[in-house]
């Protein structure tokens, strides 16, 4: 069995050539199914521009499906990934859209850890009684709450009852600081200001609380069903007849079991994530790849950018490959049994 | 045959189904909250003039009322009344639910059968199931909702092209579910000793092997119609899907008019009336399925078992999936939950 260090190399290795086929997959599907409707999609697509735009597009449209496709796929290789409306670039907007959403699906997967988990061990430790049921209450609750009305309660009643502010990354337009990152709160820490650290931060608090309610359930469910899987088995036994507390014995020893197969819901939830990001940025003016898509896509009205939306599906569906490899890395390095060769 | 004592005899679904439901009272309060939305969704749907008072777009004379004995969830700015609205909009979401994830379930789930049963190296079926398998991942990669939504945009807005958006991207999940358990039944005593006696593959598939992927499927698909309500009513939302107001209302749409139109500090109850309704709807849905699914995971299975029936569970769990007469006593647990 091979777990030496330089096996591990060739486990994330493996991974990584796998994902090249489903990503040529991720691309071609995008394309097709965002031109299934050939004689359509240039007003479908282009309702308010002039006639020109209606026009180049149609002779795009013209061509047949598998050059347009060729043509789109070497453009995308060249980081060209086609212009919206107005003529400008989609590849450098999207660039910079997208690490304030990382922050914020960061900060959500923080919560889901820290208030999910342990809600989850909770319910196990008390299966089938009220806590249990408090619990699932609880999490039931997240996701059936629509995404929209979960992110319009926190922004117009939560935040002026808990005086967060709901809207923007910081309270002020423009910071006096270069935004290297382009993630608020690293920004202002960079920046070494404290006020505007705490500004960001309590920026950032209402939506990832949103998102993270909303995706709880997949946590804590997870982690309760490992928790009774593990919790009758012989070394918890054994670690309660130690006379260890009941603390110790959950959190310590049932726990770091159970975590291990917690960890693939990092790859399942990320999917809900990033939907979740397209209604909670654009509630919470939150300047990320959601709010791009709820543009691009045309969302309350807005002028649609048929490149940009596009360019938004291959993002996420890349981000939610990238996130499935991270879990199963990580799966591969938590659990002893995995055999990296 | 000795007559068998009660106990180690082999449950119907429905008992199983049963007695989830007496052991956890949050799932027989999401029963019945579902049969409660369906007979008033039958109801709207048959004759509307039972439960609703005025029609979708009829002038009341009464603008942004609050909520009254006449008017239960008040008026909106057009003085349309919001309750006629949103029961007239329970039928067409409670309808897309359902439509969209038994058409997942009816597609991804035979393209799971095959991939599944038929996945034998080097046969045309072998083939076939690396194919839908490789195809299914790369589906899976997408969060279904911005692929819906963007398929929506180049489908056409409204309802039609929504559903079939979602549609389109909804099945794959069905295809892993379903082949996981496939392989887990196909290895079981019962149908080895079904294909040495001579039953032929067709046979097998489909007294055997179908009747036992069922159950796990269906508990799937009770919580997924909640999520594909919350899916199209966030399209909805989105303002891709219909809008609002029209002769048919939908929840989403309601939500996003109210909303835009600056009615939630003022007027909340336009804002939350749909809102709630999706909620209950879902609420009542996850409800019966979280409970349910406690049975179909392999995990939690043993600690369901133990705590609701208190006897020793090896005997008795499988049993609940197999026909009767068919399993010695002594099977070992499978794991019908786990995807391989």
């Amino acid at each position: 069995m091979g777990r030496n260090p330089s096996d591990l190399l060739i486990f994330i290795g493996k991974r990584l050539l796998q994902l090249i086929p489903v990503l040529v997959g991720v691309i071609v599907l995008t394309f097709f199914f965002t031109h299934l409707d050939l004689t359509n999609v240039c007003n479908e697509w282009y309702p308010h521009a002039g006639a020109s735009t209606i026009h180049n597009c149609e002779l795009t449209v013209n061509q047949p499906l598998a050059n347009q496709f060729v043509q789109y796929f070497v453009n995308l290789l060249h980081g060209n990934w086609g212009t919206d409306v107005y003529g400008a670039a989609v590849y450098p907007q999207i660039a910079a859209a997208l690490p304030a959403t990382l922050e914020l699906v960061l900060a959500a997967l923080f919560l889901m850890v820290v208030i999910g988990i342990p809600l989850g061990v909770i319910a196990a430790q008390f299966s089938g009684r009220w806590a249990d049921h408090l619990v699932r209450v609880f999490y039931l609750s997240g996701w059936a709450t629509p995404t929209y009305l979960g992110a319009v309660i926190a922004a117009v009643f939560l935040g002026p009852l808990l005086g967060l502010p709901s809207g923007g990354e910081f309270s002020t337009k423009a910071v006096p600081f270069s935004q290297y990152t382009h993630m608020s709160v690293i920004d202002a820490m960079l920046a070494g200001s404290l006020p505007y650290t705490a500004d960001a931060i309590s920026h950032l608090i209402l939506p990832a609380v949103v998102l993270a309610f909303i995706n709880m359930g997949i946590a804590t469910r997870m982690t309760r069903a490992s928790m009774l899987e593990v919790l009758p088995l012989d070394y918890v036994r054994s670690a309660r007849m130690k006379g260890l507390s009941e603390f110790w014995v959950l959190y310590k020893h049932a726990l770091r079991n159970a975590l291990i197969t917690t960890t693939t819901v990092l790859g399942i939830t990320a999917g809900g994530l990033l939907s979740g990001t397209v209604v909670v940025e654009e509630v919470f003016l939150w300047p990320g790849i959601g709010q791009y898509a709820y543009v691009s896509i045309g969302g309350g009205g807005s002028v649609p950018n048929f490149a940009g939306a596009i360019a938004v599906v291959i993002i996420f569906a890349i981000a939610v490959v990238a996130a499935n490899l991270i879990a199963d890395i990580l799966y591969g390095v938590l659990d002893p049994r995995v055999d990296w060769r | 045959m000795a007559p068998t004592p009660p106990a180690s005899r082999p449950d119907s679904s429905a008992r199983v189904v049963w007695r989830v439901l007496r052991s956890n009272p949050l799932s027989l309060g999401g029963f019945a909250l579902i049969v409660l939305i369906g007979v008033v969704a039958a109801v709207v749907a048959i004759d509307p003039h039972l439960l609703i008072p005025y029609g979708p777009q009829q002038i009341t004379g009464a603008y942004h009322a609050r909520p009254s004995w006449a008017h239960p969830f008040g008026t909106d700015g057009n003085s349309f009344d919001v309750y006629s609205n949103v029961l007239l909009a329970l039928p067409l979401d409670l309808g897309i639910g359902i439509l969209i994830a038994g058409s997942a379930l009816l597609g991804g789930g035979t393209l799971g059968l095959i991939a599944g049963f038929f996945d034998r190296p080097g046969t045309l079926g072998g083939a076939l199931s690396v194919v839908i398998m490789r195809i299914t991942d790369i589906f899976l990669s997408f969060p279904s909702l911005i692929l819906a939504l963007a398929i929506t945009r180049a489908l056409g807005l409204g309802v039609g092209p929504t559903v079939l958006a979602i549609g389109l991207t909804w099945w794959p999940y069905y295809v892993r579910l379903v082949r996981g358990e496939v392989l887990a039944v196909k290895g079981l005593p019962y149908v080895v000793a079904a294909r040495a006696s001579g039953v032929s593959e067709w046979r097998i598939l489909a007294r055997h092997v179908i009747r036992n992927v069922l159950e796990p499927v269906v508990v799937f698909f009770t919580l997924d119609i909640g999520t594909v309500l919350v899916t199209y009513s966030t399209i909805g939302f989105i303002g891709v899907a219909s809008k609002y107001p029209s002769a048919q209302p939908e929840w989403g749409a309601m939500l996003a008019f109210y909303q835009s139109s600056g009615a939630i500090n003022a007027y909340p109850w336009e804002v939350f009336a749909p809102g709630a309704a999706i909620f209950v709807t879902v609420f009542a849905f996850s409800l019966l399925g979280d409970g349910l699914r406690d049975i179909l995971d392999p995990r939690t299975r043993r600690a369901f078992v133990r705590s609701s029936a208190g006897r020793e569970p090896p005997a008795e769990v499988p049993a609940t999936a197999l026909p009767s007469g068919t399993v010695p006593p002594s099977a070992p647990a499978n794991d019908l939950g786990a995807p391989a």
